[in-house]
Parts: structure tokens; C-alpha cells; sequence
């Protein structure tokens, strides 16, 4: 067992973890967060997105060992009405890939100037989805971002 | 299993000259595995038990090895500088482009955030993205363990499938590539989608004052220059079509069936690819 001590979902955390687990286990297993899902298990389908220090990351490739002293933010950490332009616009079906969706769309909002260089559906390439063709989530981005500089306008 | 989490670079060192010392790394009673990004170990983790039995050197702790470092005629990057790092670069878009190129074709963001350029050296795949672009820049490896450091050309780096020019004591501790004035430089990627897709076949492309470099991946059982193809280049030699170019590549490259592609298909886009690239740039391409 290996001690890991890290900021979860903004509050410090200790944790007492196998030396082998990956972070997707200890959060669902260890830490009662069942948010963050396990798809594909290699990195691919992105429903065990989390952020580390900020950044979208599979947290089926990250040892928990490696999580020691760093920020992770879960799909629970999302203020639900940020996702209401996912919701409006049918962005996700069957939940499976959701949580991954959400936080990487709403990581795309938080900077919106990554769109100078990269296109929505690059950004969003590591989430897939077997529902709904992604048409829904690529407008639900859209109108979550233009909404957003509407308000931002107003400010 | 046993977990290292070192904090400086010397700390690393003493722990692997400590632990993978010897003349033959399976002598060694538990030789540590170095870790940075994890995203290749970690696929499938809990279906490989044999990995879990082993120990490891995490290396993200150390933070001196996260630097990028341009200066006027070199950039130099720490052996934890993700692909993200530099894809938020906007020197490296300008100057290096085909690093960007590269790492915006590794996985997605997910896996972009967490990858790093020397794990993908160290990783010795031959479907490597990175180690294609490097190479055809020029990038020199440098190594570091207790005994201190040594520099090696990225195209001398692998000996063999997986084979490297490194001892198990040894670490990555940067890559240096060289800035020049490009005259061409193109990388191409042929997976079997546009994301999330392992090379089938792919190719870097630059010419600079220092000659041509054609460097290839998923062809042979290294990444690997294609030196026929260089001197055929440099030489002004007409090239009619795709097909002029195979006698040279197969002097070059070694691919085989597997999972991905086929042999034959491997051989005929690659000529296309460079034949279709080259021809933009190359007067002796008709």
C-alpha cells in the first residue's frame, strides 16, 4: 500500500492505495466518486476523463502514485448549470460517455481561445460517443460558447 | 512491486545505480522501470498482471526535467514535456511545426496532456509519431545516470526492435534539436481515422542546409531514415511517378503484416505519400 495524498474536487485528500491502482479505481472504488467511467480501459473513449492540474486526462492510464500532490477535478465538481446547453441540445444519450463529455466541453468553454487553433471536433476527439453522432455535442458546445460571450458582452 | 518517487534527477540516478547496475539487466534482483506519462504502460492495465509484480521510478516528481528551452539555434526539451506543452507553443509552431503536426496526431487531447516526447522515445515503438519528426530534425538524446551523461544522434538511438542504445541505469534527461531554415518540411499520417488511430504508415520530410532527411514509421521494426531515398534527393534523380520511387524504398524499409496494414500496402502509400509531398517541392519530380 502506498499513502497519496492530493487535491480532490478542490479539498485536500489522503488516500491509502494499492501500489499497482490506477486513479480511475481509486476514485469510484475508494473515494465514492462512480462519476468518472471505465470504457475502453486504454486511453481511447475518454469516459474516465478527470482533469489533473486543469488539463483533460484518462484517468485509466494514470497510476494513483502519480497524483501525489497534484489538483484532480471530477465530473462531480461540474456546476450542473453549465451543462444546461448540453442538455438543450440532446448532446448525450446513454450516460456512458456524459461525464467525459461534459468535463472536456466545459474545459473548452473555461478557454475558449483554444478555438483559434483547433477546431471543436479535434478538442473533442478523445470523447467518443456511440449514441448520438456528435452533431449534438458539437452544437451544444457551440451555443454553451456563444451564450457565454453573450453574457461576457453584457458584463 | 515497489514505487520510487524521486524528486531530483541525482536521486534518480542513485536509485537506478543502485538497482539496474550490472552486466545483465535480468541479474538485476528487481531492475526499476522508469515511468513519466504512463499512457503506454498503463493500456490495459489490470489484464497484465506480470507489470503489476515489477517496480517503478516514477519520474513526474522530478520538476527540473520539465523545461523547454529555446535558444537561438536549439530547442531543448525535458525529458517530462508533454505533447500539450508544445502545442501550446507558438515558437514551436513557426520554428518546428512538424513537432506540432505530430503531437496534435497522438491520441487526442486526453492523451496529448499526458505523453511526453522522450517516453515516446523510450517506448521505441515503430508506430511512433514523435520519435519520425525528431528524427528528421536532427534531435540528439541525452542520457544521464550516476557516471554522468552522454549525448546520442536520435537516428543512431535504436539497434533493433525495442533495442536502444541505453543502458538500464541509464535516463533520458533532454533532446536537443537544432533550429535551421527549412526549405520543406511535411509529416504525413495514414491511421485508419483522422483521431484516436495508431500509424499504419507516415513519413517526415525535411530539407535544410544540412541535406535531406526522410525519416519513416510502421515500415520497419525501428522508426528509421530512409538513406536511399535522401541520396536520390540530393542527387536530383527523375522521379516520374510513385512507382520510380520503390526500387529505393526497398533498400530503405523492412515492413511486415500485422494487425494495422499489410506489407504491400505499407510499401505503395509510403511511395505515394512521398512521391505526392515531394513533388510540390522537387523539380526532379515530374
Amino acid at each position: 500500500m502506498i499513502e497519496v495524498t492530493f487535491t480532490l474536487n478542490g479539498s485536500p485528500t489522503t488516500v491509502q492505495v494499492d501500489d499497482t491502482e490506477r486513479l480511475l479505481d481509486t476514485l469510484r472504488d475508494r473515494l465514492a466518486l462512480p462519476g468518472t467511467k471505465e470504457g475502453c480501459g486504454e486511453g481511447e473513449c475518454g469516459s474516465c476523463t478527470v482533469y489533473v492540474d486543469g488539463l483533460p486526462a484518462n484517468a485509466c492510464l494514470i497510476p494513483t502514485f502519480q497524483v501525489k500532490g497534484r489538483g484532480v477535478e471530477t465530473v462531480e465538481s461540474l456546476d450542473p448549470a453549465r451543462l444546461a446547453p448540453l442538455h438543450e441540445s440532446g448532446a448525450t444519450q446513454c450516460g456512458a460517455c456524459t461525464p467525459g463529455v461534459a468535463l472536456t466541453a466545459l474545459w473548452i468553454l473555461d478557454q475558449p481561445e483554444l478555438l483559434k487553433t483547433h477546431s471543436l471536433r479535434e478538442l473533442m476527439a478523445g470523447n467518443l460517443c456511440r449514441c448520438t453522432g456528435y452533431n449534438g455535442i458539437i452544437e451544444g458546445i457551440r451555443k454553451g460558447l456563444t451564450e457565454q460571450a453573450a453574457r461576457e458582452g453584457r458584463d | 512491486m515497489a514505487i520510487h518517487q524521486p524528486s531530483t534527477l541525482s536521486e534518480a540516478c542513485a536509485l537506478l545505480a543502485t538497482h539496474n547496475r550490472g552486466s545483465d539487466r535480468d541479474l538485476a534482483p528487481s531492475p526499476l522501470v522508469p515511468i513519466a506519462g504512463g499512457t503506454d504502460l498503463y493500456t490495459h492495465w489490470p489484464q497484465r498482471p506480470d507489470e503489476h509484480a515489477k517496480s517503478y521510478l516514477d519520474l513526474s516528481g522530478i520538476e527540473e526535467l520539465r523545461a523547454v528551452r529555446w535558444r537561438n539555434d536549439s530547442l531543448t526539451l525535458g525529458a517530462l514535456v508533454t505533447y500539450w506543452r508544445l502545442i501550446q507553443d507558438r515558437t514551436c509552431w513557426s520554428a518546428l511545426p512538424m513537432l506540432v503536426q505530430a503531437a496534435r496526431q497522438v491520441g487526442a487531447v486526453q492523451i496529448q496532456t499526458r505523453g511526453t516526447w522522450a517516453g515516446n522515445i523510450a517506448n521505441a515503438s515503430p508506430a511512433a509519431d514523435g520519435v519520425p519528426v525528431m528524427m528528421a530534425y536532427d534531435a540528439v538524446v541525452e542520457l544521464v545516470s550516476s557516471e554522468g551523461r552522454e549525448e546520442i544522434p536520435l537516428a543512431d538511438f535504436y539497434q533493433g526492435y525495442k533495442q536502444m542504445r541505453m543502458r538500464p541505469d541509464q535516463l533520458i534527461r533532454s533532446i536537443r534539436i537544432p533550429r535551421r531554415s527549412f526549405l520543406f518540411q511535411r509529416f504525413e499520417k495514414v491511421g485508419s481515422r483522422n483521431a484516436q488511430a495508431i500509424t499504419k504508415v507516415g513519413v517526415a520530410i525535411a530539407r535544410s542546409g544540412a541535406g535531406w532527411r526522410v525519416v519513416a514509421n510502421s515500415v520497419a521494426p525501428t522508426v528509421c531514415r530512409c538513406p536511399t531515398i535522401e541520396a536520390l534527393l540530393d542527387d536530383k534523380v527523375t522521379v516520374r511517378g510513385p512507382d520510380d520511387l520503390a526500387t529505393a524504398l526497398s533498400q530503405d524499409i523492412a515492413p511486415i503484416d500485422d494487425i494495422r496494414s499489410t506489407a504491400r500496402y505499407r510499401r505503395r502509400v509510403l511511395a505515394r505519400l512521398l512521391y505526392f509531398a515531394l513533388r510540390e517541392s522537387c523539380s526532379a519530380f515530374e
